[in-house]
C-alpha cells in the first residue's frame, strides 16, 4: 500500500504541477505574448460610450406611424475632469438655473469617491436646438459633453393608455428583471410599450475608447474590433385603425366610459378608446406630467376598457336569450306577459310600457324585462337537472363560453376577467338551499353578480356578428420579427349552435331598423343601408344615474365591424351609447357621417359634471 | 519518525504551511484594498470599506486558527464527524428555504448585517466524515459497499448545494475523486470522469467539434504512445490529427458557400474518420489480442456518444429555458447587460498587467468598476493588473508550495485518518484554485467561487482557516507523540 500509495501521490502531484504550469502558461500568454490585452504601458485605460438602440416605432393597422421617435440630449458630466467654468454661462446656454448646476456639482463632490471616472447624467432630454449652442462653447467646460439619446414621438394623438409610456427604470424594476437593465436605461411600463418591450427595446451596443493618464480619450480601442452595435428593436404594427381611433376618443371626450370596436372574423382590436385617457403630448415626458395624471380624479391612467368590471344591462339578455334556445327552455314561439315587469309575491322586476304579451324576437327588441326574467327562470328550473345548484352552474359553463367570467387572453398587460355567479357563491351567502330563481332574478337582465369589461361585451358583439364564434381580441400584429401567440388565430366556439344565433340576430336588426315609433329602441342608431344590428342596455350604477350601454355590429349578413359602447352615468342605452357606436360603424364604414347634427350632439356633450368621481 | 516524546510548539508545528497561510492572506488583504481603492484614497483599515472588513475577518479567522491549535483535542474532530456532517446538512437544506435570492442563489444566511453560506463549511464536515470512513482498517473503496458509502457521502452534500445553484461550489466535490484514486480508487476511473466532464464542458462552451479532437487526441495517447508503440503508424496518426485541427479553418476560407463540399461540414468529416479508426482499432486489438486497442475503441465510441447526445439533448430535447439554467450555470450567456463578457474584462484586466504590473494601486482596469466582483471572485484581476505576471507566478508558487506541502506531511503521517484528510484539504484548495485562476483567464467558464485566503469574504476565509488549520493540528499532535 505504502509504495503504491507513493505512487499514487507521485501522480497528483505531477497533477499539480501540469496544472499549475497550465495556467501560468496561460497567463504568460496573455500577459506577455499576446498585445491583444494590452493597453500599452502609460496606464491607459477604456472608456465604455454607451449606445443606446432606437425604439421599434409603432404602426396601425394602415401602415401610419402611431409612435415613433425623436433625438434629445443628456448632458453627462465627468466630474473628475471638470476644471474651474463659468456657471452663469453654462446655466443660460442649458436653459437651466446657476443654483441647479451648483447644486448638482455639489452633489457630485460629495460622493466623489463613489463616482470615480464615471458619467453622472446632469440633464435629461434636451432639445436639439439647445444642445446644438451648447456644443458651441463645449471646449470652455471640459467634463460635460452631451449624449444622443431618442425619445417617444407622437405624430397622431392616437391611443393615449392604451400605447402607454416609456420611462426611465427605477432600481425596483432593475431588481424585477435581473441582468436585463441598468440605472439609465428606458422601458416601456404600460400598454404596448411594456406588453411589447421586449420587441420594441432592441440590444444595446458600446464603443470602447482608450484613455490616457490625463483622463483625454485617444483613439478607439483596437480600431473598434471588440465594439458592440446597437441592434434597434423591432417594429410593431398594432391592429388599432389610427384615424378610427382618434375618431373615438373625440366622440368619447368629456364622458367616462370606454367605446371598444373589433373587426370579428380576426378579433383584431380597431379602436379602444378609455375616457378620459392621457394625451399624447404628456406621453413621452411622462415624468414632468406623473403627478398631474396622479392626482386626476378621473383616474386617466387606468384602462377602464380591460381593467373596469361594469354591469352588462340589457345586452346581458342576449346571452340568456340564446342560452335558453339552446336549451330548449324557450323557442321562438312562446310569448310572456309583462304588466311593467315581472311580479313575484309582493315584489317586482320593473319594465317600461309596451304591448304585451312578447315572443322572443320582440323583446329583444324592445328590450323587456318581464320576458327575460322567464326566460332565465326556465332555464335554471330546467327538469334536466338536479336542483337549482347544478342549472346556475351549467348557465355558468354557457356563459363561461362567451368570454365572460374569465380573463379572455387579450395581449394587454393588465387585463380583468370580470365576474359570473356560481352556485358556491350564493351558497355561501344563503346557505345551502337558501336561495332561488327570484333571489337572483337581477341576473335575467344583467344585474347583480354579474361583471364585465368593456372589452368582453365588445367582444360579444363579435361573437354575434360571428354567429358563434369568437377570436381572442389583441392587439398586437404578426409581422417580420414580431410573433403573437398561435391561440389569437383559433376559433373559440360558444356552448351555442349558429342557428339559435339567427333568430336572435333577427332581434338585434329590428331594435335598430324596425322604425321609429314601433317600440324598438335603438332606432336612433340606424344608418340606411348598413344593416346595423345592436342591443341597448342601461345598468343601474350605484354612484348616480344609470349607465348607458350599446353593443352592435354591421353590415348584419356580412361583418366588419363589432363595436361596445359604454358610457358612465350617462342615462339610457340609447341615448348616448347608441349614438356613439353608431356614428363610429358610419365613420368606419362608410367614411364619413350622413348625420352632422347628432355627431354634433355626440361631440359637445359633456358628461363630466354627472360623474361622481373615485376617491 | 525519531523518538521524540513531547516537541514543543516550535518544532511540532509545520511553520512553513502556517507561513504560506499568512502569505496569501495578506497578499488577498493588499489586493483587496488595490481593488476597493477608488482615486480617493482611504486607510487600509477603514471599515466602511472592504478592506476594513477583511481586517477584522483576518484577525478573527487567526483567533480560530489559535483556538483549534490549541484550545481544541485534534480527537475530537474524528469523534464527532457525523455529528457535525449532519447538522451542516441540515443547515444546506434550511438555507434553501430561508434565505434570500443572491443572483439566483439561495446559499446565504443573513442574520442583520451577518452573512454567511453553510456551502463552505460542508466542505470542513466532508472531509471529515470521508476521512472517519476511509480511515477504518476494513475499508477497501474497491469493495462496493464501502465505494457506495463513499460516494453518498461527497454525493448528498454536492446535490444540495446545486439545488442551491451554487455550481461553483458543487464542482469543489469532484476534487474528492483525487481522495478516492489515492485511497486505491481505479485511475483509469479517475481518468475517464475527468475526460466525460472535461468533454461535456468542451461541447457546450467551445464545440462538438473541439471536444472529438479532444477526445481522439487523448485516445490516441493512451492506445498508441504511452504503451510504447510510437512506429510510423503512430506518426502518421499525430499528422492526420494537426491537420484535423486546421480543418474547419481551411473549410471557411476555401469551399465557396453554395457548393456541394460547403454541406459537408468538417463535423462529419471527423465523424467518419473516428468510425474508420475505432473499426482498425477493434479489428487489430481483436487479431492483435491487444486488449488495450479494444479498449480504447470502446472509450473512442463512449466519447462520441457523450458528444452527441450532449449536444443533442441541449438543443433538441431541453426547454428553453432549462438550456438557458443550464447557459447561465457555465457562464455561457452571463452577461446580457451588453457591456462585453465579464472574463473579457478580466481577461483585459490580467493582461494589460504585462511582466511586471502596473504597480501597487496603479491598476486602472479594476478601479472603474468594469470587472465585476473585483474584490471577490474576481481578485485575482488585481493580482494580474497591478503585479503583473510576476505576480501571478508568486501566487500560483504559493498555493503549489502550500498543496505541496499539505500531500507530502500527509504521506508521512502514520495515521490514515490525517492522510486522508489531509488529501481532502489538498484537494479542495486544488479545485478551487484550478476554478477561479482558469474561470479569470477563459479556461473555464465563469463559475461564481471564491480564490482560498485571497478573496474578500469572512465565510470563506473562516471556512478555509479551519480547514488547513484542523490539518496542521492533526499533523501537529502526531509529530508530538511519535
Amino acid at each position: 500500500m505504502t509504495t503504491e500509495g507513493n505512487n499514487r501521490s507521485r501522480v497528483l502531484l505531477i497533477g499539480l504541477l501540469i496544472v499549475a504550469v497550465i495556467l501560468l502558461a496561460k497567463l504568460f500568454y496573455i500577459q506577455i505574448v499576446d498585445d491583444k490585452y494590452k493597453i500599452n504601458a502609460s496606464n491607459n485605460s477604456m472608456v465604455y460610450d454607451m449606445i443606446y438602440p432606437t425604439r421599434g416605432i409603432i404602426y396601425d393597422r394602415n401602415g401610419k406611424i402611431i409612435v415613433s421617435n425623436k433625438v434629445t440630449y443628456d448632458i453627462l458630466v465627468t466630474p473628475r475632469e471638470v476644471t474651474q467654468f463659468d456657471t452663469l454661462l453654462l446655466a443660460s446656454v442649458l436653459e437651466t438655473t446657476p443654483e441647479f448646476i451648483r447644486e448638482k456639482m455639489a452633489e457630485y463632490s460629495r460622493n466623489k469617491k463613489k463616482i470615480g471616472y464615471q458619467s453622472m447624467v446632469m440633464l435629461k432630454q434636451i432639445k436639439p436646438e439647445t444642445y446644438m449652442k451648447f456644443a458651441e462653447i463645449q471646449y470652455n467646460f471640459p467634463g460635460f459633453r452631451g449624449q444622443v439619446r431618442s425619445i417617444r414621438d407622437y405624430p397622431v394623438n392616437a391611443g393615449g393608455n392604451l400605447l402607454g409610456y416609456v420611462s426611465e427604470v427605477d432600481q425596483k424594476y432593475i431588481d424585477d428583471h435581473p441582468g436585463e437593465y441598468r440605472p439609465g436605461d428606458y422601458a416601456g411600463k404600460t400598454g404596448i410599450e411594456a406588453a411589447r418591450e421586449k420587441d420594441l427595446r432592441g440590444e444595446k451596443g458600446y464603443h470602447i475608447y482608450l484613455r490616457n493618464s490625463r483622463n483625454q480619450i485617444e483613439r478607439r480601442y483596437k480600431d473598434g474590433e471588440m465594439d458592440k452595435e446597437a441592434v434597434p428593436g423591432h417594429d410593431i404594427v398594432t391592429t388599432i385603425d389610427a384615424d378610427l381611433q382618434q375618431y373615438g376618443q373625440q366622440l368619447m371626450k368629456n364622458k367616462v366610459g370606454s367605446l371598444v370596436a373589433i373587426e370579428p372574423k380576426t378579433g383584431e382590436i380597431l379602436s379602444l378608446v378609455s375616457s378620459p385617457g392621457v394625451d399624447v403630448s404628456m406621453l413621452a415626458d411622462i415624468s414632468q406630467h406623473y403627478n398631474e395624471i396622479i392626482k386626476d380624479p378621473h383616474k386617466p391612467m387606468f384602462n377602464r376598457a380591460v381593467q373596469a368590471p361594469y354591469p352588462p344591462g340589457s345586452v346581458f339578455k342576449l346571452v340568456n336569450g340564446l342560452i335558453g334556445l339552446q336549451e330548449g327552455t324557450l323557442n321562438m314561439d312562446m310569448a310572456y306577459p309583462c304588466y311593467q315587469g315581472y311580479h313575484f309575491g309582493s315584489h317586482k322586476l320593473g319594465c317600461h310600457n309596451h304591448r304585451s304579451p312578447l315572443k322572443l324576437e320582440e323583446a329583444i327588441m324592445m328590450s323587456c324585462n318581464g320576458f327575460f326574467c322567464y326566460v332565465l327562470r326556465n332555464i335554471l328550473e330546467n327538469k334536466k337537472y338536479k336542483n337549482i345548484d347544478e342549472a346556475l352552474d351549467k348557465w355558468n359553463e354557457y356563459v363561461q363560453s362567451f368570454g365572460f367570467g374569465h380573463k379572455l387572453g387579450s395581449d394587454f398587460p393588465a387585463e380583468l376577467g370580470g365576474t359570473l355567479p356560481t352556485s358556491k357563491l350564493y351558497n355561501k351567502r344563503y346557505g345551502k338551499g337558501g336561495w332561488k330563481f327570484t333571489t337572483i332574478i337581477s341576473i335575467s337582465i344583467g344585474q347583480g353578480e354579474v361583471g364585465v369589461t368593456p372589452l368582453q361585451i365588445a367582444n360579444l358583439a363579435a361573437i354575434m356578428a360571428n354567429r358563434g364564434w369568437y377570436k381572442i381580441p389583441h392587439i398586437v400584429k404578426a409581422s417580420e420579427g414580431v410573433e403573437i401567440e398561435p391561440k389569437y388565430y383559433d376559433r373559440q366556439y360558444t356552448m351555442v349552435d349558429t342557428t339559435n344565433f339567427k333568430k336572435v340576430i333577427r332581434g338585434m336588426w329590428r331594435a335598430v331598423n324596425n322604425g321609429p315609433g314601433t317600440g324598438c329602441t335603438a332606432a336612433i342608431a340606424e344608418v340606411k343601408g348598413l344593416d346595423i344590428c345592436g342591443k341597448t342596455g342601461t345598468a343601474q350604477n350605484p354612484r348616480g344615474a344609470d349607465n348607458s350601454v350599446f353593443i352592435c355590429f354591421a353590415p348584419m349578413d356580412d361583418p366588419k365591424i363589432a363595436v361596445a359602447a359604454y358610457v358612465e352615468n350617462a342615462g339610457f342605452g340609447a341615448t348616448w351609447a347608441a349614438p356613439i357606436a353608431s356614428l363610429l360603424i358610419e365613420k368606419y364604414l362608410n367614411g364619413e357621417t350622413s348625420r352632422p347634427d347628432l355627431e354634433n350632439r355626440v361631440l359637445q356633450g359633456d358628461l363630466m359634471s354627472r360623474v361622481k368621481t373615485y376617491n | 519518525m525519531g523518538n521524540f516524546s513531547d516537541r514543543g510548539v516550535k518544532q511540532s508545528i509545520d511553520w512553513k504551511l502556517v507561513i504560506s497561510y499568512l502569505l496569501l492572506i495578506l497578499i488577498g488583504w493588499v489586493n483587496i484594498y488595490a481593488s476597493v481603492h477608488s482615486s480617493e484614497p482611504s486607510s487600509i483599515f477603514d471599515f466602511s470599506v472592504r478592506s476594513g472588513k477583511q481586517f477584522v475577518w483576518i484577525l478573527t479567522a487567526m483567533g480560530l486558527a489559535l483556538i483549534i491549535l490549541f484550545a481544541i483535542n485534534p480527537r475530537f474532530w474524528e469523534s464527532s464527524a457525523l455529528p457535525l456532517y449532519l447538522f451542516v446538512l441540515v443547515l444546506l437544506m434550511v438555507v434553501i428555504f430561508v434565505s434570500k435570492d443572491v443572483k439566483g442563489s439561495h446559499s446565504w444566511f443573513e442574520f442583520g448585517p451577518v452573512k454567511f453560506q453553510p456551502a463552505e463549511i460542508s466542505k470542513i464536515s466532508t472531509s471529515l466524515l470521508l476521512a472517519t470512513l476511509m480511515s477504518q482498517t476494513n475499508y477497501r473503496i474497491t469493495r462496493l459497499k464501502d465505494f457506495l458509502m463513499t460516494a453518498l457521502i461527497i454525493g448528498v452534500p454536492m446535490l444540495v448545494i446545486l439545488a442551491e445553484s451554487e455550481t461553483g461550489s458543487a464542482l469543489v466535490y469532484v476534487g474528492f475523486l483525487f481522495v478516492m484514486y489515492r485511497e486505491g480508487f481505479s485511475g483509469w476511473w479517475l481518468f475517464s470522469i475527468i475526460l466525460a466532464v472535461a468533454l461535456f464542458i468542451l461541447t457546450l462552451t467551445a464545440s462538438p467539434y473541439v471536444s472529438l479532437l479532444v477526445l481522439i487526441g487523448v485516445i490516441l495517447i493512451t492506445t498508441i504512445i504511452i504503451p510504447g508503440r510510437m512506429g510510423v503508424v503512430g506518426w502518421i496518426d499525430l499528422g492526420i490529427l494537426t491537420l484535423l485541427c486546421l480543418l474547419p479553418w481551411v473549410f471557411g476560407k476555401t469551399v465557396p458557400e453554395e457548393s456541394f463540399l460547403a454541406k459537408v461540414k468538417p463535423l462529419y468529416i471527423l465523424l467518419g474518420i473516428c468510425l474508420c479508426v475505432v473499426a482498425t482499432m477493434l479489428v487489430r486489438g481483436y487479431r492483435e489480442r491487444k486488449r488495450y486497442l479494444s479498449m480504447g475503441a470502446l472509450g473512442l465510441i463512449a466519447g462520441i456518444a457523450l458528444v452527441f447526445s450532449t449536444e443533442f439533448i441541449f438543443n433538441n430535447i431541453l426547454q428553453d429555458h432549462q438550456r438557458k439554467r443550464i447557459e447561465v450555470l457555465l457562464g455561457m450567456k452571463e452577461d446580457p447587460s451588453g457591456v462585453g463578457y465579464n472574463v473579457n474584462q478580466s481577461m483585459i484586466a490580467i493582461g494589460s498587467g504585462g511582466f511586471s504590473g502596473k504597480g501597487f494601486l496603479n491598476g486602472t482596469q479594476t478601479t472603474f468598476g468594469f470587472v465585476p466582483e473585483q474584490s471577490t471572485d474576481f481578485i485575482f484581476c488585481t493580482v494580474g493588473e497591478e503585479w503583473g505576471f510576476l505576480g501571478c507566478l508568486v501566487v500560483i508558487f504559493l498555493y503549489v508550495f502550500m498543496i505541496w506541502r499539505i500531500v507530502i506531511d500527509a504521506e508521512k503521517s502514520r495515521e490514515s485518518f490525517t492522510r486522508i484528510y489531509g488529501y481532502c484539504v489538498a484537494s479542495c484548495i486544488f479545485m478551487h484554485l484550478f476554478i477561479n485562476i482558469g474561470m479569470t483567464i477563459g479556461l473555464m467558464p465563469v463559475i461564481g467561487i471564491p480564490l482560498p485566503l485571497l478573496s474578500y469574504g469572512g465565510s470563506s476565509l473562516w471556512a478555509f482557516t479551519i480547514l488547513i488549520f484542523i490539518f496542521i493540528a492533526l499533523y501537529r499532535q502526531e509529530k508530538k507523540y511519535y
